[in-house]
């Protein structure tokens, strides 16, 4: 949408640097603060910032709607089958304990599937979000009578 | 008083903010921004209580006795999770409603239905707002 | 393997059945699936509550934390009967609902709306199964927002305006909730139920226990339309889709009196507390004034969704006198209610939904004489409403008769006038349905409609009837159920 080549050069290499941030909370979520909550925002983040810059068409390209979905899913699905595994390797359900012979391996590997699963569902509902919203500002938008609504398309933008 | 407890008095500052938008304030995005200040109060509220004085970040190190309490982050965690979906799902109806009705301004909205018998219920519902 | 775990697989099947018919978006296959999935989900609650009722409280650790330091999810003789009503209702309606909603909704939508059905079934299920005050908020918050989407998914204006306002005051209601359980969170240092209701007891004098009272009280209250209130309930049952509104009247407004039930008795400790016995005595008031309210409101109404959504409110009244009694025959009392409620006020809403179908309109006039035309959904409508009214050998009968019995008991005079009363204001409105569908001055056009939409209407009516016949099964479970509740041997 925007024009402006600093942005846009700004931003070609600051992206990069945020998804691999995300990453860096992602798996720094294992012993320290962080986790798949903050890593799923900040890649989301990515992504809008990338359709602000881009435009919508380029952004729908990269990453579509129906891929989104598609990832929420997943996401949402990865979580809830480390849990079930606990179960039918006859534990509890989410006993990582149980995931491998070594329980603490287990802790390690149940802990770093279920943040997964958080951070393709975060990522991908925040990033679904932006584009539902910002499909319906651009439909509005050549709306004349937006008095009370224009300050509400800032705050959506 | 114990500076430690001014915390609270903030909480009960952005709580009475957050519910005076939402009351008094007919535009719905005011209302969905005085709905996040109300329910930020809560949160920093449980965050508040989590705290331990002279308590360390919890994470486990050799050195440290005492950590401030992680549970209540991980609920408020959750509880933000929850508000970002209720504010994501009343903005989306903003944006619905501003299409049907052509505004967002709550005193101009109404059921518009010919049936004469939902006017007692805008009536109730407008006063219990 | 499945019986140690069918107490966490109740909710998590529903959790994640929704996902995948997310995945296979508008094929046939999603609702056969769905369909599948609360099959399994009504049996697996059968088997529970038979388990329940025999071998008592049923727990399990969630990961293997023992309790109190883990989330644990404990089943008891309510909550398994409750979860009965929820996952077999669901069951029942799943194969239907993309029929009852064609007509509101497009086929691009029929799938969300799928979605957000399984995640309500879900969220609902939750809330019972739980042991954990904050996992309550949670799954609290996971129906109410299906809800607000679901209400508001055909996209008329009145649906959107109902929802926006429902979500605002909804959410409220969760903030309050979860304040008052952060309190006690601060209070004891424990979430779980059980630990609560251990500690709590030190600290029952404190004015933070008090307050918490307070606020999980009006914020359950807001959820379960207790009157005053009920102003969201109103709107939402008038205006969202009508296939929508049968599953919602039956159970999210019941859900939420378990949820009242749970913490009063199960939670807080009451007797000991100084506002304990104020605060029943003020629930008592505003149910006998949702039943007089209720009811003359629903007698005032032309709109037959109105009348109905007014008759619940006047119902929630009967439900909260018994709870707020708090005697084991007034528990008992609202727990038969609870269950009966939801299969009258599901059948009734069913009916009206395809009664409604294809004129889109919902005032007594244009209902006119298609009970003639439709005689199961008739006969169905004459069913709910005879219970509604507490005719015997309805279930609505039998509901009275105990809630009554209960007041005697308790010696509360005045508010058996008041239930009388009630009930007959309740004949009033009953009739002006009844006589607006069985008009014979009316000659409409035959309507066509599928035949197969009865099938739900059927079964909730015979549910009604059964219970009105043959209640002891029900009773005796009732019973046990408040006995446990009130912590009585």
């Amino acid at each position: 949408m925007s024009d402006d080549i600093i942005l846009r050069i700004v931003g070609k290499f600051l992206i990069p640097l945020v998804v691999v941030f995300a990453l860096y909370v992602q798996f720094h979520g294992e012993y320290g603060p962080g986790g798949g909550f903050q890593a799923g925002v900040i890649l989301g983040a990515a992504l809008i910032l990338y359709r602000l810059l881009f435009g919508d068409a380029a952004a729908r390209k990269a990453v579509s709607p129906r891929w989104l979905r598609l990832q929420a899913a997943v996401g949402v699905l990865l979580y809830g089958g480390t849990g079930v595994a606990g179960i039918l390797l006859q534990g509890q359900f989410l006993e990582y304990n149980v995931l491998l012979t070594d329980p603490i391996n287990g802790q390690h590997l149940g802990i770093i599937l279920i943040e997964l699963g958080v951070l393709l569902t975060v990522s991908a509902t925040i990033t679904a979000l932006a584009y539902t919203f910002s499909a319906d500002t651009e439909e509005h938008l050549s709306d004349p009578q937006v008095d009370p609504s224009s300050q509400s398309d800032q705050l959506r933008s | 008083m114990d500076p430690q407890l001014y915390n609270y008095w903030l909480v009960i500052l952005l709580m009475m903010t957050g519910l005076y938008a939402l009351i008094a304030r007919g535009n719905l995005i005011r209302k969905i921004i005085g709905l996040n200040i109300f329910q930020v109060s809560v949160f920093i509220l449980y965050i508040s209580a989590g705290f331990i004085r002279e308590g360390a970040a919890p994470i486990l190190s050799p050195n440290v006795d005492v950590y401030s309490n992680p549970l209540p982050h991980v609920l408020i965690l959750t509880a933000i999770v929850v508000s970002v979906a209720t504010t994501a799902l009343g903005l989306a109806l903003v944006i619905r409603i501003k299409a049907a009705f052509g505004s967002i301004d709550d005193d101009t909205l109404s059921y518009s239905s010919g049936d004469s018998a939902t006017e007692l219920s805008i009536k109730t519902q407008k006063s219990s707002q | 393997m499945i019986a140690q775990h069918a107490q966490i697989l109740v909710v998590i099947l529903p959790l994640l059945c929704a996902p995948l018919v997310l995945l296979l978006g508008k094929s046939r296959i999603a609702v056969w699936f769905t369909v599948g999935v609360l099959s399994v989900n009504a049996l697996l609650t059968w088997w529970l509550l038979l388990q329940v009722l025999t071998i008592g409280t049923l727990r399990y650790s969630l990961g293997n934390w023992p309790a109190p330091w883990g989330i644990e999810y404990r089943l008891d003789p309510l909550g398994a009967l409750l979860q009965v009503m929820i996952a077999s209702i669901a069951a029942v309606m799943a194969p239907f609902l993309r029929k009852l909603l064609a007509e509101e909704i497009g086929s691009s939508r029929q799938y969300a709306a799928l979605v957000a059905f399984i995640l309500l079934t879900a969220g609902l299920l939750g809330i019972v199964a739980t042991g954990d005050a904050f996992n309550v908020f949670v799954f609290l918050e996971i129906s109410s927002l299906s809800t607000y989407a679901l209400i508001a998914i055909a996209d008329k204006r009145d649906a959107l305006l109902a929802s926006f306002r429902y979500l605002i005051v909804g959410t409220i209601g969760a903030t309050f909730f979860l304040i008052g359980i952060g309190l006690v969170y601060i209070l004891t240092g424990t979430l779980n139920m059980d630990d609560l209701a251990v500690r709590l007891p030190e600290v029952s004098h404190t004015n933070t226990t008090q307050i918490a009272l307070i606020f999980v009280t009006i914020g359950i209250a807001i959820k379960a339309a207790i009157w005053p209130l009920h102003a969201w309930l109103i709107p939402c049952y008038s205006y969202a889709p009508r296939g929508i509104v049968a599953f919602l009247a039956a159970l999210s407004t019941k859900v939420a009196l378990y949820a009242l039930a749970r913490f009063l008795f199960g939670v807080f400790p009451l007797a000991d507390m100084p506002i304990g016995s104020v605060l029943l005595e003020i629930l008592q008031l505003l149910a006998i004034a949702a039943m007089l309210i209720g009811s003359a409101a629903a007698i005032a109404h032309s709109n037959v969704r109105a009348v109905l959504a007014y008759s619940s409110v006047a119902q929630i009244g009967y439900i909260t006198l018994g709870l707020a009694l708090a005697t084991s025959a007034g528990v008992t009392a609202a727990i038969i209610h609870m269950f009966n409620h939801a299969f009258i006020k599901g059948s009734l809403f069913m009916c009206i939904a395809i009664l409604a179908t294809g004129s889109g309109k919902h005032a007594l006039e244009s209902l006119k004489g298609l009970g003639h035309r439709m005689p199961i959904v008739g006969i169905a409508l004459l069913i709910g409403g005879f219970s509604l009214v507490g005719v015997p050998l309805t279930s609505g009968f039998i509901s009275k008769w105990f809630l009554i019995t209960a007041l005697v008991q308790a010696e509360k005079w005045i508010w058996i006038v008041a239930v009388l009363l009630s009930s007959v204001m309740s004949i009033i409105y009953v009739w002006k349905i009844v006589e607006a569908v069985f008009d014979k001055s009316d000659d409409k056009q035959v309507r066509s409609y599928d035949l197969s939409v009865d099938i739900p209407i059927v079964l909730l009516a015979a549910v009604s009837l059964y219970i009105g016949i043959n209640s002891s099964a029900l009773v005796s479970t009732a019973e046990q159920a408040s006995k446990w509740l009130l912590g009585m041997p």
